[in-house]
């Protein structure tokens, strides 16, 4: 059931992308391109789906069960530190280069775009460097104390 | 600053944008999970089966949703303008910047602006600013 819930969750973001005209580079771009001509679109997305997020996120956080009876799992960090921001400054530069973030980039690719499909495919090699460094530092920092265990 | 009135689409962009929060309602208050698009592709790597159904479903819905829409009204065409060397270079940017952040776009930007965390806020506020700067100095500082 949460699989089916999921699937309508997906397909329910993605038409709001392409309502919201998110899936366009271009109009991403135009957002970003304050120096040049500026089309505000992307704030008024925000506003839109933070204004229904509020009320959502404020339902959620008395909870700590879903509708399904499943764990309501909530991020619990606090910690504002150097993989936030280095992360999202990278994100942000890859962001400005494209128009492209991950959830439109995949819909864009359901639309069949073969430049959103290499975009996808080098974002799922980032994403894979990523779980290869995690992975590597975890071992590395378990080998650390006692060297014969690796 | 000169406003983009032909290409600004105030109506579309909030409706669309209420569509997305009515989606991340969904998720979080029927799953019990945040739509952060970035966190559910990149939960899918990690070697833990247990979870991974949902997260495919939530995609198979997102690449589904072009066809869906393609039904009932016209879809407007995407301009990707970037080259694919370029395309390659963002998408590497974005898939390992988002997986340090902890979130793009939707988990931060949305989701974790909608819980009022200061953790997204300062997310949000940094990939903007990378944003507004990269699109500056490609279009502006870069002669052509």
């Amino acid at each position: 059931m949460a699989t089916v819930f999921a699937f309508v969750a997906g397909l329910v973001f993605g038409l709001g992308l392409i309502v919201a005209g998110m899936v366009n580079p271009a109009k991403i771009l135009g957002f970003l391109d304050i120096a040049g001509t500026w089309d505000p679109s992307l704030a008024l997305v925000m506003v839109g789906a933070i204004a229904v997020g509020l009320v959502a996120f404020a339902l959620a956080r008395r909870r700590t069960m879903s509708a399904l009876g499943l764990p309501m799992q909530l991020p619990s960090q606090r910690t504002v530190d150097a993989r936030l921001v280095g992360g999202s400054l990278v994100f942000g530069i890859g962001w400005g280069l494209a128009g492209f973030c991950p959830g439109p980039a995949i819909v864009a690719l359901g639309a069949g775009y073969a430049k959103a499909a290499v975009f996808v495919v080098a974002m799922l090699l980032g994403m894979g460097a990523f779980e290869l460094i995690e992975r590597h530092r975890a071992r590395t920092d378990s080998a650390m104390p006692d060297a014969k265990s690796s | 600053m000169n406003i983009d009135w032909i290409n600004f689409t105030p109506w579309s962009a909030a409706i669309g944008g209420a569509v997305i929060g009515l989606a991340a309602a969904l998720l979080v208050l029927v799953n019990g999970r945040v739509a952060g698009i970035s966190g559910i592709v990149g939960g899918m790597l990690q070697p833990r089966a247990d979870d991974f159904a949902w997260r495919l479903a939530f995609v198979a819905g997102l690449l589904l949703a072009p066809v869906v829409h393609a039904m009932v009204a016209a879809s407007a065409p995407a301009t990707i303008a970037a080259s694919y060397p370029v395309l390659i270079v963002a998408g590497l940017l974005v898939g390992i910047g988002t997986r340090f952040a902890g979130g793009c776009t939707s988990g931060h930007g949305v989701c974790g602006l909608s819980r009022l965390s200061p953790r997204s806020l300062v997310a949000t506020l940094a990939f903007m600013a990378a944003g507004f700067v990269t699109v500056f100095v490609v279009r502006h500082a870069i002669p052509a």
